[in-house]
């Protein structure tokens, strides 16, 4: 499914300071029926956001409208657990661009990866940092910039670097996916399967 | 060319780089694709959007799991949402081609049970599947790990999926294991110790004579809660007890054949002298059975012990404050005594005929507790029918049980299988997750014999207090 080019993306952010937020709490199992890609926005934190009777609860961050934008922070281990790859595209659908934290689970920084939303590993101290300005103006602007690879809190200027490999960084910028440059190699994989053990 | 030790890991990753890419993932061939009802749908319409055909489809397997019902399976599935899904499978494999166990075939069951179980999963492979449990896999010396739907739609088309290579670490575990310690103990103990994001961009083996003295059954419980550290998977060299599990099963070789890949198997275990980014060493003599009191499945205490302190656990206080809170649960209680509303056997951790025999072994002339709602799930058909061919179903009905029919069941509870809102369950599977098991529902992991306990006693119960034949 084709998502939006990311170069730079300068946006409020959404602060989630808690840590081992899993795949389950993003979206829970019984939000999975569906047979498309639609709608999985409504549903994301689900059981944080809403309580049982469908009503949001206040303090539940997404329902405060002081907070807003296409950057979600969130504590260290974010998306461990299932590989649904429902919560990437909740987090996709809901809005978000760009996913910071100080550590991801692998499965969900490649669907992050897999879907278009950047995921940008920050050291714990700059995460603080970021957690500290938006508690100090929630509407605190941070700056994503893939090309440079760099992330910045526009109102102190502290800037930090993150890694991605060359190939998913082109990609992003690019619009492009895994499954086009498979298609690309095909006749290298078919050689490969003659001479493969199983 | 001098010999170069390698690590089991090394040499069936390597073997199916077809491309490495400069500054990228490696290209790596998928020897075996296991699909479900829940993450395939998007990726069979991603081909029909992109126009694409499955290029291998005798490479992919699918069953139906995680959300049929486990009773009345042969009526029609009433929830129009799941029966949506399930209908999707069947008409998706038909159209390409694709083998499908759905619900009433004899060999239906959860994935991660059926694979190996009817001798798909074999030593060397490389094993995908759009759930994150196929670390299961890796018990049998297969590189198995769990992938997005995008990258089910890669292999589907490809056969291939796009992976950065992870680190290796080996965990090592050697002695023996005490009475009523299960594998169960052991990966939840592991857990325990290095977190639930320990593990996190590692591939790791697992060694040493805990392991090697271990059944398929067990080895396949402790990798598939590799996830449950972060891992990309786990693997265990395979062994005489890998090969006798294998042979003579459905899809396994045969004949020449046999000899042929059982000559390749046994070469394929870590060279003396090969190195690991990270080794973690542990004592089976320090393992007691083990019980979860919190709402990721590092947050695990020997049954005898204590809650921790969030310092003595290591975890960040307002996180830490948050689960317990949510599990009503207060540092320094005992777990032993807490009373206990559900009791469930089942998931692909512990779905298996071991862990129902180990379970019939403490209830086996035990009343089920009055205030316990046990579920006992099969992991798949087959072993439903080995349950009632060996005499275990007797024994559970005999003791208050009721045997439902195979699937995931309550361990995420897709389908009706729902803990209620504030109960507490004792669970064999691998998530102890907020809600996992049910809106507001509350988990305790532990193996097949912690929940035996439980279940005849209402209890929190150490199983080593139980006189066990």
């Amino acid at each position: 499914m084709a998502y939006d080019n990311f170069t730079v993306l300068e946006s409020t952010a959404v602060p989630l300071p808690i840590e081992n937020v899993d795949t389950d709490q993003i979206i829970p199992a019984r939000f999975l029926k569906a047979t498309e890609r639609k709608g999985f926005g409504d549903n994301l934190f689900r059981d944080w956001r809403y309580d049982r009777d469908g009503n949001p609860i206040q303090d539940f961050i997404l329902n405060n409208p002081i907070y807003s934008g296409k950057i979600l922070v969130a504590g260290k281990n974010f998306g461990s657990g299932s590989s649904r790859e429902h919560a990437a595209w909740a987090v996709y659908d809901y809005g978000f661009r760009c996913v910071v934290s100080s550590f991801f689970a692998d499965i969900f920084r490649n669907n992050c990866l897999n879907v278009g939303i950047l995921p940008v590993q920050v050291s714990p101290e700059f995460l603080e940092d970021i957690f500290r300005a938006i508690e100090a103006d929630p509407k605190a602007l941070l700056t994503v910039n893939l090309p440079e690879q760099t992330i910045t809190i526009q109102a102190t200027g502290k800037s930090e670097s993150f890694d991605i490999n060359g190939y998913k960084k082109n990609n992003l910028m690019n619009g492009f996916d895994d499954i086009d440059y498979l298609q690309s190699i095909k006749d290298e994989i078919l050689a490969f399967s003659e001479k493969a053990v199983y | 060319m001098s010999f170069q030790p390698t690590t089991l890991f090394d040499k069936v990753w390597d073997a199916h780089v077809v491309r490495k890419i400069e500054d990228g993932p490696d290209v790596l061939f998928i020897d075996r694709h296991f699909i479900h009802e829940v993450t395939s749908p998007v990726a069979f319409l991603g081909l029909k959007q992109r126009g694409l055909s499955v290029l291998f489809p005798e490479r992919t397997f699918a069953t139906a799991d995680h959300n049929t019902p486990t009773i009345n399976q042969h009526l029609p599935v009433q929830d129009p949402l799941s029966a949506n899904q399930l209908k999707a499978l069947e008409t998706n494999t038909r159209e390409y081609g694709i083998s499908h166990w759905g619900l009433g075939n004899p060999k239906n069951g959860i994935v991660h049970v059926v694979g190996p179980e009817n001798g798909i999963t074999q030593p060397g492979m490389t094993i995908v599947c759009g759930d994150s449990h196929t670390s299961t896999h890796g018990a049998f010396g297969a590189i198995a790990f769990g992938i997005g739907t995008s990258e089910v739609e890669m292999v589907l088309s490809s056969q291939c999926i796009m992976q950065p290579k992870p680190k290796k670490m080996r965990i090592t575990v050697n002695g023996q294991l005490g009475p009523c310690v299960l594998p169960k103990d052991v990966i939840l103990y592991i857990i325990s110790k290095i977190s639930a994001s320990g593990a996190t961009g590692y591939f790791v083996e697992y060694a040493g004579e805990v392991f090697e003295n271990m059944s398929m059954e067990g080895r396949m419980t402790v990798c598939n809660m590799s996830i449950e550290m972060g891992a990309r998977g786990g693997m265990i060299a395979p062994d005489e007890t890998t090969f006798n599990y294998i042979k003579g099963r459905e899809k396994s070789p045969k004949g020449a054949d046999w000899d042929r890949m059982l000559a390749y198997w046994k070469t394929l275990k870590t060279d003396e002298g090969a190195t690991f980014d990270k080794e973690l060493t542990f004592q089976a003599e320090d393992i007691q059975p083990m019980i979860t009191y919190g709402t990721n499945p590092g947050m695990g205490v020997g049954i005898s012990e204590k809650i921790p302190s969030a310092e003595e656990a290591g975890e960040a206080p307002a996180t830490y404050r948050k689960a317990l809170d949510y599990m009503g649960f207060n540092e320094f209680e005992d777990m032993i005594g807490k009373p206990v509303d559900y009791v469930f056997l089942g998931s692909c951790t512990n779905g298996r005929i071991e862990d129902f025999r180990q379970f019939a072994k403490v209830v086996a002339g035990r009343r089920k507790a009055d205030n316990v709602t046990a579920w006992l799930v099969p992991g798949s058909r087959t072993v439903e029918a080995q349950i009632k061919e060996e005499g275990i179903y007797d024994i559970l009905v005999n003791a208050g049980f009721n045997l439902r029919q195979p699937g995931c069941s309550a361990c995420l509870a897709m389908n009706d299988d729902k803990i209620p809102a504030g109960k507490l369950a004792v669970s064999t599977s691998n998530r102890n997750f907020e809600g996992r098991q049910g809106p507001g529902s509350r988990t305790l992991l532990a193996s097949p014999l912690t929940a035996a306990a439980a279940a005849v006693t209402g209890v929190v119960t150490d199983p080593r207090t139980l006189a066990i034949d």
